[in-house]
């Protein structure tokens, strides 16, 4: 699929942005003034862009404690979610989420989510809505690997398939459930496992926005078509610890310093769009210094901005009392 | 308004709404039965025959089976209802909230708070409960109080055919996960029913009984058992109030303090275990708020900590029953007296 300059740039930007905040959520951490818990999407952008650039806001996506780098292709306001992450008031979620909850319904994003396996469910039922009310849209849910193991996974797996759902599994398979290796943990394959439930599945290189914007391109056009769910493998590797504050022992030495020399998926889009003289290295800069501002301004305006009060505690438990 | 039962009052419930809204739909195991059968289809209707009938005249599209997938089926009807439908989701038995907790608890419930009251999630979870069919540990539980405890739920108990028909329409049409709790030794109970819609608010109690001398708080099938206990009581001389909080999130609190109030003494009821359950939370909110109000100490009326046994002769001694609630009262009473 040959993608427009607009398009190239609007998949740049994503991940730019994407790598930029959480290079510096990562230094932010360190400083303490960042509460809770939070797990950063560095390594893993071509992922989450290379799908989500596929789609509008009719289209619902259900995310992973590694939640930022979805909300963030999906449209979330970065500097709301910025804000959300710091527990202000003004932030996406009214600082009641967090980091393991950003969600923007009014995007089709349904949320980060603090279970590992929480989404798939709940993806069944939003591309049930789309398939209910003929919305034209689809429901993908991303999957770690840790994720891929757990029951209701894998009983979203059979729904999706007994219901003909225009769903899709994005298994993004960064090596590592916490600290476990996925090739210690997985049995089988992704791919075995969605054939087991009459599902396509493809294997992709998740460091490669082309590769990744192809498989998911094919999954979500079979879904909008009505031929039902399917599975995308996405290899790819995390920069950071499973939570800020992992030490990372279980990691080989050097492991990451390597990932970013070779596999980087930044390094590896401009390096492809330069040489093939699709976009020039200036229109890149320029968005790096766009987005550079940009995340400058949402830590300063998030540090800045007002905590939730008294009022706020009671708030936002049921629609009607 | 004609006779109906219990189940013929849910059936109905659940037949208007669908009429009225497209956006309901109904799902869950065999909730209409024999999909992918050679035989009949809508074979079942669910396991007694609450929904047989709404699949001939909606179809598959908004009557849904779905394979035995607790998880997956109720965290669909979760992820449905914040994306724009208002599903019914049949978890058959309570007991089975074991394997699908997470997608009620985690998700359902907190969608509001989590996403900053960006989200509606209008999902009623139908599920029976109660002992009293001899099914057994697995089947036979009242575990409300476990989802009462989670803030963003509400839980609907009705104690007669008039309640369930005007408590399922408002949980229908109410924007927040609701769980409707039916007693399956009540399916077969009759009363006059109206035949048009109508609603029942959340949070307001129900008096069937009205009494000077002592209110009896109870739930579902209890409530019958305690307006049993109370007609026998009045042949005592003992007048006994009996109130039906008919929901117990959110709880009518000022209706069970105002009686009390009136009264000076209380007995609840409830079916589900003894440990945390409504009972436990029902006088603590009695002795915390009208404490200088009473004339004897609070009773409680529950079955043993233990599961539900599965022999009649161990499972009939374990139901609170109409004798164990009349004695109860008659205590409470005596307790006034010897102050007196």
């Amino acid at each position: 699929m040959q993608l427009s300059r607009e398009e190239l740039l609007r998949a740049y930007r994503a991940m730019r942005i994407i790598r930029d905040f959480e290079e510096r959520l990562h230094d932010e951490f360190a400083t303490g003034e960042i509460p809770g818990f939070v797990h950063l999407y560095a390594g893993e952008e071509a992922s989450a862009v290379g799908v989500c650039q596929h789609l509008t806001d009719v289209d619902v996506i259900a995310s992973t404690h590694r939640g930022h780098g979805h909300c963030i292709a999906k449209g979330c306001d970065v500097s709301a979610m910025m804000k959300e992450i710091y527990g202000r008031r003004d932030g996406l979620c009214g600082g009641k989420g967090g980091s393991m909850h950003i969600a923007d319904l009014s995007l089709g994003m349904l949320g980060a989510n603090g279970i590992v396996g929480g989404g798939p469910p709940l993806i069944c039922g939003a591309a049930l809505t789309a398939k209910t009310l003929k919305t034209g849209g689809v429901a993908i849910a991303f999957v770690g690997d840790g994720g891929s193991n757990q029951g209701t996974t894998l009983e979203a797996y059979n729904l999706a398939s007994v219901w003909r759902l225009p769903a899709i599994f994005v298994v993004e398979d960064n090596g590592y459930a916490e600290s476990t290796a996925a090739a210690w943990s997985v049995s089988g394959s992704q791919s075995q496992r969605a054939a087991g439930f009459g599902m396509p599945a493809t294997e992709v290189d998740g460091h490669d926005f082309f590769a990744v914007h192809e498989a998911a391109g094919s999954a979500i056009a079979r879904a909008r078509a009505g031929d039902g769910p399917s599975l995308l493998h996405v290899r790819l590797n995390r920069y950071f610890g499973h939570f800020e504050g992992d030490a990372c022992t279980y990691r080989a030495p050097g492991e990451v310093e390597k990932l970013r020399a070779e596999k980087d998926a930044l390094a590896q889009f401009r390096r492809r769009v330069t040489e093939a003289g699709l976009l020039d290295a200036a229109a890149l800069d320029a968005i790096d210094r766009e987005s550079a501002a940009m995340i400058e301004a949402a830590v300063a305006d998030a540090k800045a901005a007002a905590e939730p009060g008294e009022a706020d505690l009671l708030t936002d438990v049921y629609a009607s009392y | 308004m004609s006779h109906k039962s219990f189940r013929q009052a849910i059936f109905e419930a659940l037949r208007q709404e669908m009429q009225r809204d497209p956006r309901v739909i109904l799902m869950g195991e065999d909730v209409a039965g024999g999909r992918g059968a050679p035989g009949e289809q809508d074979a079942w209707g669910g396991p007694l025959g609450v929904t047989k009938g709404l699949f001939p005249e909606f179809g598959p599209e908004r009557v849904l089976d779905t394979p035995i997938t607790e998880s997956a089926f109720i965290g669909a009807a979760a992820g449905a209802a914040a994306t724009g439908l208002r599903p019914v989701a049949d978890l058959m038995f309570i007991d089975f909230m074991g394997v699908c907790f997470d997608q009620i608890m985690n998700q359902a419930a907190k969608f509001r708070y989590m996403f900053g009251g960006k989200a509606t999630t209008p999902l009623v979870i139908r599920t029976m409960y109660g002992a009293g069919l001899r099914a057994a540990s697995q089947h036979s539980q009242c575990l409300y109080p476990l989802f009462t405890h989670i803030p963003g739920l509400k839980v609907v108990i009705p104690s007669s055919p008039y309640d369930a028909k005007g408590l399922m329409i408002q949980a229908i049409r109410d924007d927040d996960p609701v769980i409707f709790c039916e007693h399956k030794a009540m399916y077969d109970i009759q009363e006059e029913v109206p035949d048009e819609a109508y609603t029942i608010p959340f949070g307001e109690a129900n008096f069937t009984r009205e009494g000077r001398d002592v209110t009896i708080v109870a739930l579902g099938r209890m409530v019958m058992f305690a307006n049993q206990a109370a007609d026998m009581l009045a042949k005592e001389g003992i007048s006994a109030s009996v109130l039906d909080p008919r929901t117990t999130s959110p709880l009518d609190r000022d209706s069970i303090l105002e009686s009390v109030a009136e009264t000076g003494r209380l007995v609840v009821v409830d079916e589900a275990h003894p440990r945390c359950n409504m009972a436990t939370d029902i006088a603590a909110l009695v002795a915390e708020e009208v404490f200088d109000a009473l004339k004897a100490p609070i009773r409680k009326v529950t079955p043993p900590h233990t599961p539900v046994p599965f022999s009649a002769a161990l499972e009939d001694r374990y139901i609170p029953s109409p004798e164990k609630i009349t004695a109860a009262a008659r205590a409470v009473m005596q307790h006034a007296r010897a102050l007196a």
